[in-house]
């Protein structure tokens, strides 16, 4: 994985948000050295569109959404976004063009006020930049309640320990939208949800999407999730791009050893399918602060090579829409070692 | 205590005593109730079920369902505020009401208790090894090089790398799945009979949590071990376990074994359970079937079926009569509905609620909402 590489970008006039070379590196202590928790990822979101940003733990999926946000600006890289660099932005005109862009985080009832009452949370951004009257403003709050299925008679005055979970979900949503924004950076938005609050809150976001015109970036690890709400998909690993396609696709054909190791880890509601019979999972993630040099996967990669270790791969196209950063990408209907030994042994 | 010089490997030698067949635990109407300022919340509200030597169920359920403080309550786990009722047999002995002092010849040799989340479980300040052996030299009278050798074999059997090295570190030095690594040498011990694991992966990635599952079922094998795996994910459960019960409003809902529960699904929870979850096998933007509304306030619990302010096929006698857990069809496969799914009497119901365009309770069901509610696809 570990792939650098531009050759997943589309042109840029057709994207609204458009990042190259994003680096964000963090100082490990007083130690002198350094978490490279994300390192030269390139990305784009066309308008209207749902990009998934997936991977496990530590692979840079919310730094990088926070690094477009510049919650902090990244280390190096640039965040185009409606044709503004935000990273050369001063103070002022950033807080401006970012109004444009919301970001809904993983831990709902964490990330709402819990002293402010709900209409106050919900349309504090018409507040602080004054859109409309008052009674405008109060309209509009009822009307996004109304949206994301609150009952703004019974609800408004209530503050978020009133709520649970899903609904203060759905205040979030709802606070994310209603300055009428363009894109939408989710964090993690159902990863703190029971099953069946999580399907609610989805077919929410798909709704608010449709009748506002939104785009969105949705990250989380769920793969099954991702897939679900997403028109293109970005697999990640230890700061890295691996695979860039539509889920449709790299669901079905996964180019990259480390998409298809993650796809067999997924516990899959059918007893049918043995455990056993899946991929083989190799290894732990190493350390952000020493990365594996060449391909950053090759320590848990079954078909690691020599080459793996000296070279980085570079993204590229292997079928129409599908991009991999791998040097020896699977070709469609090849296996890996399975967890009962069977299959082509580790090279 | 049983005092011996030199035990065989731990986990073998234990139920060498014991025939290897039959009942290891059964529960009998559990009701376990906590003191609130609220009033009385029924966590647990009779549950009973009976799990054999080396079997391995497992407990399923949203958050709330009761399916943790179940298997705290046959532990003997619980803050002190419980009001507990019903009978908890382990091999015979009833263990119902017993004290933490009686329980603890039970804990670590009897039954173990794998957590959720290993950062919390362990403890930071002592090394990995001193945890392991902890239990040995408690509950046998091992010499502490003896124990020292069972410690760095469980851990060299629970896969960590290094294992000489990792009995000297502490728990912050190890990633969140070698510390679940280590919390399941401890459990495995002094080579329990039953080992509880609750959500034993949900603070884990994906790739690790494959892993843990995979060790977990391993020992349970090769030890014959009975495995209680309560789990929120039907995912962990599906290919895992001999048999599922799934919990909701404290109360088993369905109970069958695995393959069962799956292909032939009879309680509408279930059901709405199984179609609410994403799917990789499809197409991305498919329409979720959410369930609507939330889990009953179980300070106030409802009369009647539990499920029935969110089931589409409900009826007015869901409402004043609670369903039996009862197995009328198949042997073995029980469920708590007066309208299950798959049988006349359930299709019957939901065709009425479509043609009325709601249920009994008031839930709107949509008519486009019909080839959703009695497809087959899972």
């Amino acid at each position: 994985m570990a792939g650098t590489g531009t050759a997943h970008l589309r042109a840029p006039d057709e994207t609204l948000l458009r990042v190259e070379d994003l680096v964000v590196e963090f100082k490990a202590g007083r130690s002198g050295l350094r978490v490279h928790a994300v390192s030269n990822i390139s990305l784009d979101v066309k308008e209207g569109e749902t990009l998934g940003l997936v991977g496990e733990s530590g692979c840079g999926k919310s730094t990088t959404g926070k690094a477009i946000m510049q919650l902090p600006p990244p280390t190096a890289g640039q965040v185009m976004f409606q044709g503004r660099d935000l990273t050369h932005l001063s103070g002022e005109e950033l807080r401006r063009t970012r109004t444009a862009m919301k970001m809904i985080f993983q831990d709902p009832i964490s990330s709402l006020n819990p002293r402010r009452k709900v209409e106050d949370i919900i349309g504090e951004g018409l507040r602080v930049w004054k859109v409309g009257s008052k009674d405008e403003q109060a309209a509009k709050v009822d009307e996004m309640m109304l949206a994301v299925g609150l009952d703004p008679a019974l609800q408004r005055g209530r503050r978020p320990h009133q709520f649970s979970g899903g609904q203060c979900q759905r205040i979030s949503i709802a606070r994310a939208v209603v300055t009428d924004p363009k894109l939408i950076i989710c964090d993690e938005p159902v990863s703190a949800l029971d099953v069946s609050v999580q399907a609610q809150i989805l077919n929410l976001l798909e709704d608010m999407k449709t009748r506002y015109g939104l785009t969105l970036m949705f990250i989380a690890h769920d793969l099954a999730v991702v897939k679900n709400v997403s028109d293109r998909v970005i697999v990640m690993y230890l700061g890295k791009i691996c695979e860039v396609g539509s889920p449709d696709v790299i669901y079905e054909r996964p180019a990259h050893p480390y998409t298809r190791v993650l796809l067999d880890a997924i516990p899959v509601p059918d007893p049918s399918i043995r455990p056993e019979t899946r991929a083989k999972v190799i290894g732990e993630i190493p350390s952000p602060v020493a990365p594996p040099s060449g391909c950053r996967f090759r320590t848990r990669c079954p078909k690691a090579q020599a080459k793996c270790a000296d070279e980085e791969p570079k993204i590229a196209e292997v079928q129409p829409g599908q991009f991999v950063a791998c040097h020896f990408p699977l070709a469609p209907g090849e296996t890996l070692p399975t967890r009962n030994g069977s299959g082509p042994v580790a090279g | 205590m049983i005092r011996r010089k030199r035990p065989a490997a731990p986990g073998t030698e234990r139920f060498a005593d014991a025939p290897l067949d039959g009942s290891l635990l059964e529960i009998d109407d559990v009701k376990t109730q906590f003191q609130t300022e609220r009033g009385l919340v029924h966590a647990v509200d009779g549950v009973s079920f009976s799990l054999e030597r080396g079997k391995t169920i497992g407990i399923v359920g949203e958050s709330g369902c009761g399916k943790s403080v179940l298997s705290r309550s046959i532990m003997g786990l619980l803050p002190s505020n419980v009001v507990r009722h019903g009978s908890i047999r382990f091999e015979g002995h009833e263990i119902g009401s017993a004290t933490g002092n009686q329980m603890r010849p039970y804990w670590g040799t009897q039954m173990a208790m794998v957590f959720q989340d290993p950062m919390t479980s362990l403890n930071p300040v002592m090394r990995i090894g001193n945890q392991i052996t902890e239990s040995l030299r408690v509950h046998f009278d091992v010499t502490k090089e003896y124990a020292e050798e069972t410690a760095l074999s469980l851990l060299t059997s629970v896969g960590i790398p290094e294992a000489e090295r990792r009995l000297r570190e502490y728990p912050h030095q190890l990633s969140g799945g070698m510390r679940q690594r280590v919390m399941i040498a401890i459990a495995l011990a002094c080579g329990p009979k039953l080992l509880f694991a609750d959500e034993p992966t949900t603070a884990l990635d994906v790739t690790v949590q494959a892993q843990i599952l995979d060790l977990l079922k391993q020992q349970q094998q090769e030890r014959y071990m009975a495995m209680v795996l309560v789990t929120h994910d039907l995912g962990v459960v599906a290919g895992r376990t001999d048999d599922i019960a799934v919990m909701y409003a404290g109360r088993i809902v369905e109970r069958a074994p695995t393959r069962s529960l799956f292909e032939q699904t009879r309680h509408p929870y279930t059901e709405a359970l199984l179609k609410s979850i994403p799917k990789l096998a499809m197409p991305s933007h498919s329409r979720l079937d959410a369930i609507a509304g939330r889990p009953p306030d179980l300070v106030k619990v409802p009369p009647g079926c539990k499920f029935a302010a969110r089931c589409p096929y409900a009826q007015p006698k869901c409402l004043t009569d609670e369903p039996p857990l009862i197995d009328p069809d198949v042997p073995g496969h029980s469920y708590r509905c007066f309208f299950p799914v798959g049988s006349q009497a359930g299709a019957d119901a939901l065709g009425r609620n479509l043609a009325a365009g709601e249920t009994a309770t008031g839930l709107p069901v949509r008519k486009e909402g019909e080839a959703v509610l009695t497809g087959v696809a899972v």
